[in-house]
């Protein structure tokens, strides 16, 4: 947990790293790109809402519609895209500015929902994602309407094309990577060691002289930063945006992510992607195909039955008796073993 | 340095501080009384936790009611809270870490480990994984490491073991030498008579007298009275 000498995670971490850097000399080129590529992209949508809803307890269903907004800016300003709307901006500044789009817009949803916890920044989250939705889907000036906007490509990355299967799976390894290990770093500064408190009690972080709601905003523009780079990397994937992938069904696709994966620990938001993504393709091939939704329903209901922190829990669970019982992670939520009641402000 | 003057809070309908005065200098002030008079109200209203309905909380001259918890923190009040309160899923080490305000301020995590040794063996244990006492020092670093003028203390010896409280009352004692305020809000007469010189006695939310402690030690109607205590009971109990 301390700094200083590198922990075993920091050393895991790594070997995956490594490891997945050299997966695609071992597999199909279907499987680097449509499998996980894929799933790096949609997990890094999804960690922008474990990063949130694990260390600031906030869950928000507006992180689909944050990286649509970045999708959505990058489609208006590139070249090439049909219909052109604005065009003629190149990647290289098409890309920031649409990231910047997509922090501003977490700000926003963070501003909005600044005094609402639980039940009613789920319902507040989802009103913005789905009013955003329909604005799109009605909108022909900026947004093509129902149609979206197609043919945004990508940069080309030293001549590639990012279509290319090898430049979008580096691509979206190494946006995985880094965003990733920001998260990592982002939660042991105050920042968000300050966020972590105000999960556990917001009151007794301002009686220790932080403004929770600004950190709390401040919080959510670091998710929408983190969503627009996976909403990009969704676009160019899917070489263009409509609003059909800003909907309702993506937008509970990536709680569902987060969920299977198990919240506490970024890695399960990519975990969880990788579960989905492998279902949402191969699920069709081994059940009827006008069904086959059923099955992918009835596998997350097993996941989350069998366990309720999702794949991450499993995992804990089969390595815990391997360790011993020395440990108990302090975000494990270890019981209470004082007489002080803890977690219930005055 | 802080001067309250006819403070007010109203929660609905209950009058829970009813014109509250107290002055706090250099001396450590301690407040007595028993359960639902008003105490721990008075700590949340001078922090600004909650609101209050009239008066006055100055503290260095500046006028501290109105003001959002985070301000009143900020202007060097800090509160270590009623049950302590630590956040169950942070380390020793990132609760300090938390408030740190860095290499300038008076208090570091290095000073506070020196201070409490005890923490510094314990720093990468969870919050929850303390004991009582642990718990009660990790609240008093917490509010050091924000650098206060003033700190307010919500009965910090409740739930203590003896041999605990003793130490406890040591580094409450170290604080005047510090030249940090105190305002001792305690159930426990002898803790906050062993601390402080002076003792305001809170009876349904007013302060029904304010006396040297030793005048309240030795005065058994008093303690009978305010406290529905006798010396025997409140003087020895801890």
């Amino acid at each position: 947990m301390s700094g200083g000498r590198p922990s075993p995670a920091a050393l895991a971490s790594v070997a995956l790293l490594a490891a997945l850097a050299l997966l695609p000399l071992l597999i199909p080129p279907f499987w680097t790109a449509n499998i996980f590529g894929r799933a790096f992209v949609y997990g890094i949508v999804a960690m922008s809402l474990t990063f949130l809803a694990t260390y600031g307890g906030f869950v928000s269903l507006a992180q689909t519609m944050m990286g649509g907004v970045a999708g959505y800016v990058a489609a208006v300003l590139v070249p090439d895209s049909v219909p052109s709307l604005v065009g003629g901006v190149p990647y290289a500044a098409a890309i920031p500015v649409a990231l910047l789009a997509a922090t501003a817009s977490g700000l926003l949803v963070g501003a909005v929902a600044v005094r609402t916890q639980g039940i009613y920044l789920l319902m507040i989250t989802l009103a913005l994602a789905v009013g955003f939705h329909l604005f799109a889907q009605a909108n022909i000036a900026w947004f093509n309407g129902y149609e979206g906007i197609r043919n945004v490509v990508g940069p080309e990355v030293f001549g590639l094309p990012f279509r290319n299967t090898f430049v979008f799976y580096y691509a979206a390894l190494g946006s995985a990577a880094l965003l990733y290990a920001l998260v990592l770093y982002v939660v042991r500064t105050p920042f968000g060691l300050v966020l972590q408190g105000i999960r556990d009690n917001p009151r007794r972080v301002s009686a220790l002289g932080y403004d929770a709601a600004l950190h709390r905003i401040a919080a959510f523009g670091l998710a929408g930063f983190i969503a627009g780079c996976g909403g990009l990397l969704v676009t160019f994937y899917n070489i263009g945006i409509s609003p059909g992938s800003i909907g309702l069904g993506p937008t509970v696709n990536v709680l569902v992510m987060c969920v299977i994966g198990g919240l506490g620990h970024p890695i399960g938001a990519f975990v969880g992607a990788l579960v989905f993504t492998l279902f949402d393709t191969f699920a069709a091939d081994i059940y009827d195909r006008d069904r086959f939704n059923t099955l992918v329903g009835a596998v997350f209901l097993l996941i989350v039955l069998v366990s309720p922190d999702g794949v991450l829990g499993l995992a804990k669970r089969a390595v815990a008796p391997l360790r011993g019982r020395r440990r108990v992670g302090p975000a494990a939520g270890a019981a209470p073993n004082t007489g002080a009641p803890l977690a219930a402000e005055e | 340095m802080l001067e309250i003057q006819d403070l007010s809070v109203h929660y609905g309908q209950a009058h829970a501080l009813q014109g509250v005065r107290l002055s706090v200098g250099a001396e450590p002030l301690g407040v007595v009384g028993r359960n639902g008079m008003g105490k721990t109200t008075l700590c949340q209203a001078v922090m600004g936790m909650v609101g209050a309905s009239g008066g006055s909380v100055r503290f260095e001259g500046r006028e501290m009611r109105g003001l959002a918890a985070n301000r009143v923190a900020r202007a060097g009040i800090a509160l270590v809270p009623q049950g302590r309160r630590i956040f169950p899923s942070l380390t020793v080490h990132e609760h300090l870490r938390l408030v740190s305000r860095g290499k300038g301020a008076r208090w570091t995590i290095e000073r506070v480990y020196e201070t409490f040794p005890r923490l510094a063996e314990r720093r990468n244990n969870g919050g929850t994984q303390l004991s009582g006492g642990e718990q009660q020092m990790v609240a008093i670093a917490r509010a050091l490491l924000t650098d206060p003028r003033l700190v307010v203390m919500d009965e910090p010896s409740e739930g203590l073991a003896p041999v605990i409280v003793d130490r406890l009352v040591e580094v409450l004692r170290a604080l005047r030498g510090e030249g940090i305020g105190l305002l001792l809000v305690e159930q426990n007469l002898g803790v906050a008579t062993e601390v402080c010189g002076t003792v305001a006695v809170m009876v349904n939310g007013r302060i029904a007298a304010t006396m040297p402690s030793r005048a309240l030690l030795d005065d058994e109607a008093a303690q009978r009275r305010y406290l529905g205590v006798s010396a025997a009971v409140g003087g020895g109990q801890r």
